[in-house]
């Protein structure tokens, strides 16, 4: 008799205890479960949620190492301690002591966020008598990829239990969601505690408690920047693709999010329709403020010039579209399920983030506003798709039969 | 026996619980969103419902057997404008600096849902007092989620009770503030105002499971 047959017996003898949810779920992580996935759930393929879940994780796992790199070196730099990495290897970045500061910072994010989720549906689980699903592991670990490094935990706290609560368990948990709850909990954060979510401040970790004193620091992002009218702030392009600028936690890096791209794309977990459509609707969305700023309608003196001036495809590597695009948009519960769907869904949102992040420059970034509004017209854009086709083969057969 | 008898005590005491207008007929929800930012617009609003509705219902009672039926709505448009304009010149009288708080809310009592609703589905086919006391039990039913939803949007968001400071002051840091809390900025929000209306409609069915419907 080994530890896991014990485990197995275990959990067969207290079936029916109100508890068991709870040991299931920390028995299907850590073991092989002993049944697939069953009931309303978005998975429709002879496929495990578990499969799906870890795959997505593990296409984070460099974002978020990544990150926490990136967060001591931003905070050693602003402080003028250490010289600017130049380019992904640079000798100055990869250091112990960038990683310590990172993990102090971003370690404590993770586990608040996993922490509070895993309990809050732990107890939805048991009230309701169904398994723990395992959708909030990616959840959980989106979420301090998508915040300030300095974002208080309290507040971290409050924002996860309102993104799991009233983004996914009052419509039924896992699966039947119509929010992504990693961008609900960041868009709770965002309107409730804006000064911790945007502004020059946060970006940095100890730009905060600096402000006002001589050791000030800045730690202003580049779009924040382009936002004013004031340029790049003298980051180039490739510090924007190698990520060692100062942003959200894991999204700065492209290069990592792309190679986490082609993994989703590569075992199928992720759409490449939505991402490929994203990315051509910010490129269009670019490409037409391009087009009024040659065409000489908006002048140098408008506030929208700094953001409308940008080169069209440098959109992509600027703010978090390509992190929004790969992590978010394709969330398999809250998009379009048809494959026509999927582009229209795709496009809009790389349409519409792109027009919000030009006309509101108080808040560039508006990914996860146009990734959350398009969840809400995902279902009304797959009725069409599937009413179109039925209305097409409807006239096929009347041709036929005519 | 008291003051009321049992039925009479029901129209009182239903729409309180199991027959709310916000959280069970969903009516009145545009100003229920709209001024509950503030405890005190809330309190006002309630009160100022109380009068329209309970004076409201009555008249349309008492004048319920010689309105020709094609032209009620006109006629019962014009009872609740009356009422409210009375109200909205008090207010400005009264209590300016909250009247420009609730600015047009006032005047638009007169399409609040549950006013219509009740002079339609009750006072039309009742008599003075049943529709008095039924126009109170609507209104307070009303003031009670008001006062619920203000309650918390004012304490989280602007951490004050009817203006007078509760946890302590934001920006010299006394209070919780002092340990790290600010305030919620979303709680100031119309949309938060929706959700802990659902909030209170989700505990109030899952207490009482008959309120379920499929």
């Amino acid at each position: 008799m080994g530890l896991k047959s014990n485990l197995h017996n275990f959990k067969e003898k207290n079936k029916d205890k109100k508890w068991i949810p709870a040991f299931n779920a920390i028995h299907t992580f850590l073991y092989l479960p002993n049944e697939t996935t069953h009931g309303g759930t978005h998975i429709k393929a002879a496929d495990d949620l578990k499969r799906t879940m870890n795959t997505v994780i593990m296409a984070l796992v460099p974002c978020l190492i990544f990150g926490m790199f990136n967060a001591g070196y931003q905070h050693y730099l602003a402080q003028g301690l250490i010289e600017s990495a130049d380019g992904f290897l640079g000798a100055s970045f990869w250091t112990w002591d960038n990683f310590v500061i990172g993990l102090w910072k971003v370690l404590p994010l993770v586990i608040i966020s996993y922490g509070v989720g895993l309990a809050v549906e732990f107890v939805f689980a048991i009230i309701k008598g169904h398994e723990v699903e395992e959708g909030y592991l990616v959840t959980g670990m989106l979420v301090p990829l998508i915040v300030p490094v300095d974002i208080p935990l309290w507040m971290l706290a409050v924002a996860v239990i309102f993104g799991v609560v009233i983004g996914k368990e009052v419509f039924g948990g896992t699966g039947m969601n119509i929010l992504n709850p990693a961008l609900t909990i960041r868009a709770f954060l965002f309107f409730a505690y804006p000064t911790w979510m945007s502004g020059d401040k946060v970006w940095v970790h100890g730009a905060v408690e600096r402000a006002g004193t001589p050791d000030a620091i800045s730690g202003e992002t580049i779009l924040g920047s382009l936002a004013q009218n004031n340029g790049t702030l003298g980051y180039d392009i490739w510090d924007m693709f190698w990520g060692i600028i100062p942003g959200s936690v894991g999204e700065t890096s492209k290069f990592l999010i792309i190679i986490g791209a082609l993994f989703l794309i590569f075992t199928k977990v992720g759409s490449w329709r939505i991402i490929i459509s994203t990315l051509i609707g910010a490129l269009s969305m670019g490409l037409i403020f391009n087009g009024v700023i040659n065409a000489g309608w908006v002048g140098e003196s408008s506030k929208f010039f700094g953001l409308m001036s940008v080169p069209f495809w440098q959109h992509l590597i600027i703010g978090s579209i390509l992190f929004g695009a790969v992590y978010m948009a394709t969330d398999p519960v809250t998009a379009s399920q048809t494959n026509k769907g999927k582009w229209i869904y795709g496009f809009l949102i790389g349409f519409i983030s792109i027009m919000i992040r030009v006309f509101n420059p108080a808040y560039p970034e508006g990914v996860f506003l146009a990734i959350l509004l398009m969840n809400v017209f995902a279902p009304t854009i797959d009725h069409y798709v599937i009413k179109a086709n039925v209305k097409r083969r409807m006239k096929r057969v009347k041709v036929k039969t005519a | 026996m008291g003051l009321l008898s049992k039925k009479d005590a029901k129209l009182i005491t239903d729409p309180l619980t199991d027959n709310n207008p916000i959280t069970i007929q969903v009516l009145g929800i545009c100003s229920a969103l709209a001024i509950t930012a503030e405890l005190k617009a809330s309190l006002v609003m309630g009160i100022a419902v109380l009068f329209v509705l309970g004076i409201g219902n009555v008249v349309i009672s008492l004048m319920r057997n010689i309105i020709p039926s094609k032209i009620r709505i006109i006629v019962q448009l014009i009872v609740v404008a009356s009422l409210v304009i009375i109200v909205d010149q008090v207010l400005k009288a009264f209590a300016f600096e909250l009247s420009k708080t609730l600015s047009v809310f006032i005047g638009l009592i007169i399409t609040n849902c549950i006013i219509m609703g009740r002079f339609e589905a009750f006072a039309l086919g009742n008599g003075p007092w049943k529709s008095f006391l039924d126009g109170i039990g609507n209104a307070l039913g009303y003031a009670v989620i008001l006062i619920i939803v203000g309650f918390f949007r004012e304490l989280l968001g602007s951490g004050t009770l009817f203006g007078i400071p509760v946890l302590g002051d934001p920006i010299e840091k006394t209070g919780v503030y002092s340990i790290g809390y600010e305030n919620n900025g979303f709680m100031l929000m119309p949309p938060m105002a929706l959700i802990i209306v659902g909030l209170i409609i989700w505990v109030q069915r899952s207490r009482n499971k008959d309120l379920i419907e499929d």
